[in-house]
């Protein structure tokens, strides 16, 4: 029989968004929380995230995943959120009607006053990335690997070779190390790390992993399992320079190749998505195009930090209690424009500029010694310097109303990075 | 003077630092954001150290593995070691979070120490 629920909020999934999403509704004074996950657990993808790091601005700590996602289910685990776990989320409407399943309740159509996307991202597959060869087994996500290995205790290879320098296929290059595995060597097609600095340092050149620059993987042998893979450097325009293809015995391809944010609910909910970040289009609240739909963390841009992701979720949370106990209408938004060297900045609009917002932005390119700015029509909010900028790592920039000289009205924001004196 | 580069893996923002020393004493360093960058070129030019995480295999646990931490930074040349010493062991859940799995690690005088809480595998019903 299907059963109705009318929470205040419905947060859709139960990651480091969606816990601390929840947990910011709930502080911010409703009573009538629902969180609901589709993994046996809480936590998300942090449990399987053994390495440290996690935690360097929330708690000013090194932590690891498993101890970052502990302190946050610790915390629901002593709130009234209602919790489902082993749950999918199968619809959502713009209307905000979300209908679930598992096996306990069997189909539950939950009517939420305000519903919070917190589902995360997903990897990029080898499907996305069009490498030519045979379809065997050993092809395999850094993702997957890490979730093999970290949980259920099996290594997916003994030999392996990695495309893509992103930070969770460098961590994985290390972990393969350390369990006993060969790493040929970790190969990526940009002229410069996909991840992080410290990941360079910390998992590949700790280990003497080989980290190959403008080379991509130009095909995939064997039937059954694999057996090798070719690769080639490529030019400027990423294409492989067939002269310089070689042939790399293996028996696993491990693909660290980007991470694409989970938007299936919310294009069936009719929200305005974001092409450049492939996630919604967000305000300062974290509020959607559609009322009453907020959305957090990964599923709105992927964030390099869980911290970055934490902090938006608190936003969410408190902008959707803010919604369901006060109402909300939003008046013509502001427009938030990406300037000089900016690829993309988060939140795209600003609805109400009533209070101090963070601006989390992408550079398009490396750039030493610049200042970051975030100006109104023309008059500069704030702006900081910064020794370095560069893609893989997310730039935080601050600005609120009280800078505005005549406290008029904006039209435009601007965030931009320029060179410093 | 001699110069070494490091890049600093405390935090993302991965500064590049300087060390000069003088006959292997530490006279600067250049390029550090905060006190940690200084710290961490002088640890890594003298006796680089990580923090080591791997897992230990748990018996009746809702998973099949426990991540696992040093409470601190242990010598980099001993991180394969260690993690070779804790292959072997094995914890039966539950499990706290910070519990202690293996006491002064290769005589570091660390220890390594359970990342979650790991619950127990409830009994399989008769369905």
């Amino acid at each position: 029989m299907r059963q109705t629920r009318q929470p205040e909020v419905a947060v859709i999934g139960a990651g480091p968004a969606g816990l601390a999403a929840a947990l910011a509704a709930a502080q911010a004074g409703l009573g009538d929380v629902m969180l609901i996950e589709r993994d046996l657990e809480l936590g998300g993808i942090l449990p399987q995230c053994i390495h440290d790091g996690f935690g360097s601005i929330v708690f000013k700590e090194a932590l690891t995943g498993p101890e970052y996602a502990q302190y946050f289910i610790d915390m629901v685990g002593r709130s009234n959120i209602d919790v489902l776990l082993d749950t999918m989320v199968l619809d959502l409407t713009a209307e905000r009607k979300i209908t679930a399943i598992n096996s306990r309740d069997g189909v539950l159509e939950i009517e939420p006053k305000a519903v919070i996307l917190a589902m995360g991202c997903r990897e990029r597959t080898r499907h996305q990335i069009l490498i030519p060869g045979f379809r065997p087994a050993g092809v395999i996500t850094a993702g997957a690997a890490q979730r093999y290995m970290n949980i259920e205790g099996l290594i997916p290879g003994r030999s392996v070779v990695i495309l893509g320098s992103g930070d969770i296929g460098m961590i994985m290059a290390r972990r393969f190390t350390l369990e006993g595995a060969q790493v040929e060597g970790v190969y990526e097609a940009m002229d410069h790390p996909g991840g992080l600095t410290r990941n360079v340092v910390q998992c590949l050149q700790d280990y003497e992993i080989p980290l190959h620059l403008s080379h991509t993987v130009t095909f995939i042998h064997g039937r059954k399992r694999v057996e090798a893979v070719s690769v080639a450097e490529v030019d400027a325009d990423f294409e492989p320079k067939m002269e310089t293809e070689r042939r790399i015995p293996c028996d696993t391809l491990m693909l660290s190749v980007g991470l694409i944010p989970e938007n299936e609910l919310s294009r069936k909910a009719g929200i305005e998505i974001d092409p450049a970040t492939s996630g919604p289009v967000v305000d300062e609240r974290m509020e959607t195009s559609v009322p009453g739909i907020f959305a957090c963390g990964n599923v709105v841009n992927v964030y390099d930090l869980v911290d970055y992701v934490t902090q938006s979720a608190e936003v969410a949370g408190a902008g959707a209690a803010e919604y369901v106990l006060q109402g909300r209408k939003r008046e013509a938004p502001i427009r938030v424009v990406p300037g000089r060297n900016v690829k993309y900045v988060v939140p795209q609009i600003i609805s109400d500029f009533d209070r101090d917002i963070s601006f989390y932005f992408r550079v398009e390119h490396p750039e030493k010694a610049v200042v970051t700015r975030v100006s109104a029509d023309g008059e500069v909010l704030s702006q900081k310097k910064a020794k370095m900028v560069r893609p893989p790592e997310m730039v935080k920039a601050k600005a609120g109303p009280d800078a505005l000289k005549d406290g008029h009205k904006v039209s435009e924001i601007i965030v931009d990075v320029n060179a410093g004196e | 003077m001699n110069k070494h580069d490091f890049i600093c893996i405390n935090c993302p923002l991965s500064c590049s630092l300087e060390l000069y020393e003088e006959g292997g004493r530490v006279q600067e360093v250049k390029g550090a954001d905060c006190k940690l960058g200084e710290k961490y070129a002088a640890e890594e030019y003298a006796n680089p150290r990580r923090i080591l995480t791997t897992t230990v295999k748990a018996r009746n646990g809702i998973v099949s593995l426990l991540p696992v931490r040093s409470t601190e930074a242990i010598p980099k040349r001993l991180v394969r070691d260690a993690v070779r010493a804790l292959a072997g062991v094995v914890v039966e859940a539950p499990v706290k979070r910070g519990q202690v799995v293996l006491k002064d690690i290769l005589e570091t005088g660390i220890d390594v120490v359970a990342s979650r809480h790991l619950g127990k595998m409830p009994a399989s019903s008769e369905n």
